[in-house]
């Protein structure tokens, strides 16, 4: 793997997340609510995105989720603003699948995400693929269907969600994270990455499967919360150098304070990213600044 | 190691699935649906032995326990077959919509000493339990009202395809989302002893209630309102927030985090402040072997494997399901009684007549109207 042209890419030591423009605070659903509120509007989203952007965080990486293509088409219109810039989509964003199977049962969710347009087509394509137990069809067309709004917009790594990610993981569903890699390698000549709650569970299931150096998006903080298998079992993992880790939630929602939270992950040598969210531009310069001042120290 | 099955396949029984798999102390052994192309599909790609039978599954397998993932409906017919065969026996909530089978099945598993748990999964959320551990401890003094709040976006549109739509499948806010919070005021708080003033409305749905409002009575004279509504999608999940009042200050809690406000330093705590505390699930929350979409899901599968191993009972029994139960077959009967509102008439002088969007929706909705045009609930 290490051959194939698109593992070249070269990914930027910080980038921009999403969690503050939809609502997701995992320590406060007051908090949340007055970021849903504020981003509400999709101008402040690009507001803040360029905040980052003059700040030199050229990567957002992003859920799918339906607001995301109007920061899209803002990106799209004006390519030539932002040299460089580019976007890491995940996917799925689970509470839309979660909710529509709670309405429509399961197959009725299915039907519901398949493309709209020839939908005669996309619709039998799909009943033949349940027909023949055949995922692979299946999951193509999802998987289209949710990159349809990063068309023309350079997307070098996609990544699949936790949620979707660790589900699969637990069920043993190996076949799913091929599928899932060979897809974005071959339609979009993507990296494939994956998000998780179980980092080192998942390396070894990757790594049993060929998937190797695989980028892996996991919760790395200073205290531990949310990093399933054990601070030893993730201690090696940000040392050894057997996958390129992107470190997510380092401020655990806010628990730890910055300059110690980034202290944190900056001192081990295989973490080679760290995604952040942020609502200000001061907070996003305050934190490019701790990560380089550490950095200077690696 | 413990041999499972899982019995029921939708989104909650999946969820079992990938959890169980992963716990080092099951092997998970079958599984059983009626929808076959997802048995081919697990069948295939997963390589667990599946079933469309589940009495074909108990009888073929030797197991130790099941966990029942069903629609409501079917949840009391697998249960005591499952019993039958002395398996310990996990199953979704709510349980039994009728009270009394609850209660039988739980003598019936107490009678044969084997594990059983419901999933009221809130019971392991780590915020609510700290609210819990504070108040057995006198933190707020004793309790006189108690609020219970569960909002969420399940059902957003008037067509429904699922069990959930159909009251005679055990659908409807009431016995499908406000049992949470039923359960969870009997878990912290302690069982009501009555209801009153019980409103089950709809807002989308045709055969069930979407939004339930009740008044609850508790023994030592505190009062408490629940309010429930799962066509809310400005919650982006379902998210349940219990505040109680005592008189020594509040507790407010919801799955992120505790606020907990005291007027004078309670005697058998030493880590609060005078004023406003606030404990966060970073903090609380104790770590789990396996993530999938929140620790209780998979601490509540941990606790299960314990209690069969330990041979000690559950916190979230078959007895206290019941409970649950109760409590909402309670609100469903004092919403269905015959009420005598004290009504403004438009006509007293000096009073407006009731105008605007909720005057009208409001006389719509009233028992006396629709009793007037011979509709029964």
């Amino acid at each position: 793997m290490a051959s194939t042209p698109e593992s070249q890419h070269r990914m930027d030591r910080i980038i921009f997340g999403d969690n503050q423009f939809f609502g997701v605070n995992h320590m406060s659903e007051e908090k949340a609510r007055a970021q849903a509120m504020r981003f509400q509007d999709i101008d402040a989203v690009i507001a803040v995105l360029n905040d980052a952007y003059f700040e030199g965080i050229k990567t957002f990486m992003c859920t799918t989720h339906e607001r995301i293509s109007s920061v899209c088409d803002h990106f799209r219109i004006h390519q030539q603003r932002y040299p460089g810039y580019k976007f890491y989509p995940c996917m799925p964003y689970a509470h839309k699948y979660a909710n529509a199977a709670a309405e429509h049962g399961m197959l009725g969710a299915l039907r519901n995400f398949l493309p709209q347009e020839n939908a005669l087509g996309a619709l039998l394509s799909g009943g033949l693929s349940l027909a023949r137990k055949d995922i692979e069809g299946l999951a193509g067309l999802l998987i289209d269907a949710e990159m349809k709004m990063f068309a023309g917009l350079d997307t070098p790594v996609v990544f699949l969600q936790n949620v979707a990610t660790d589900f699969l993981l637990g069920l043993g569903f190996d076949e799913a994270f091929r599928i899932f890699a060979a897809h974005v390698r071959e339609r979009y000549g993507a990296e494939p990455g994956f998000i998780t709650m179980n980092a080192p569970r998942l390396l070894k299931k990757l790594t049993l499967l060929g998937i190797e150096n695989p980028i892996i998006c996991a919760n790395i903080n200073k205290i531990d919360f949310r990093m399933c298998g054990g601070q030893q079992a993730y201690e090696e993992i940000m040392t050894q150098g057997r996958c390129r880790l992107i470190a997510m939630s380092v401020f655990a929602s806010g628990a730890v304070a910055p300059e110690q939270a980034l202290e944190y992950v900056c001192k081990y040598s295989n973490i080679e990213s760290i995604v952040f969210g942020a609502s200000s531009r001061r907070n996003i310069a305050q934190t490019v600044k701790f990560i380089e001042r550490f950095d200077m120290n690696r | 190691m413990l041999r499972a099955g899982i019995i029921g396949l939708g989104k909650m029984g999946l969820s079992h699935l990938a959890i169980a798999n992963t716990h080092p102390e099951i092997r998970l052994t079958a599984v059983c649906d009626t929808t076959n192309y997802l048995l081919d599909v697990l069948a295939k790609y997963t390589g667990v032995k599946t079933y469309s039978n589940y009495k074909k599954m108990l009888v073929e397998e030797q197991l130790d326990c099941v966990f029942v993932a069903t629609p409501s409906k079917y949840h009391v017919e697998i249960v005591d077959a499952a019993l039958e065969r002395n398996l310990h026996v996990f199953c979704e909530k709510p349980f039994g919509m009728n009270p009394s089978d609850g209660y039988r099945l739980a003598d019936l598993a107490e009678s044969k000493g084997l594990a059983n748990q419901v999933g009221y999964h809130y019971r392991f959320v780590a915020a609510f339990n700290e609210a819990k551990r504070l108040l057995d401890l006198d933190a707020i003094g004793d309790i006189h009202h108690v609020r219970i709040e569960a909002y969420g976006p399940v059902v957003l549109r008037k067509t429904g395809a699922t069990w959930r739509s159909k009251r005679s499948e055990g659908g409807g806010c009431l016995f499908d989302y406000a049992c949470h919070a039923i359960d969870l005021v009997n878990y912290v708080v302690g069982r009501p002893s009555s209801v009153s003033g019980t409103v089950l409305n709809s807002v989308f749905s045709s055969d069930v209630d979407d939004e339930v409002y009740s008044t609850l009575q508790f023994p030592g004279g505190a009062s408490g309102q629940l309010a429930a509504n799962w066509s809310d999608d400005s919650y982006r999940k379902m998210s349940v927030k219990l505040s109680m009042w005592g008189t020594n200050g509040r507790i407010s809690a919801d799955r992120q985090e505790l606020q907990i406000y005291v007027r004078s330093l309670p005697k058998r705590i030493d880590s609060l402040s005078v004023g406003w505390n606030v404990r966060y699930t970073t903090e609380l929350t104790p770590p789990v072997w396996f993530y999938a979409r929140g620790e209780e899901y998979s601490a509540q599968i941990d606790h299960f494997v314990q209690c069969i191993t330990n041979g000690k009972g559950t916190v979230s029994s078959f007895r206290s399901a019941s409970d649950a139960s109760l409590v909402a077959a309670l609100m469903r009967t004092d919403a269905d009684k015959f009420r005598t509102p004290i009504q403004i008439f438009g006509n007293a002088p000096g009073v407006a007549p009731i105008t605007g969007k909720v005057g009208e929706k409001s006389r719509e909705r009233s028992l006396i109207a629709r009793l007037l045009r011979g509709e029964r609930r």
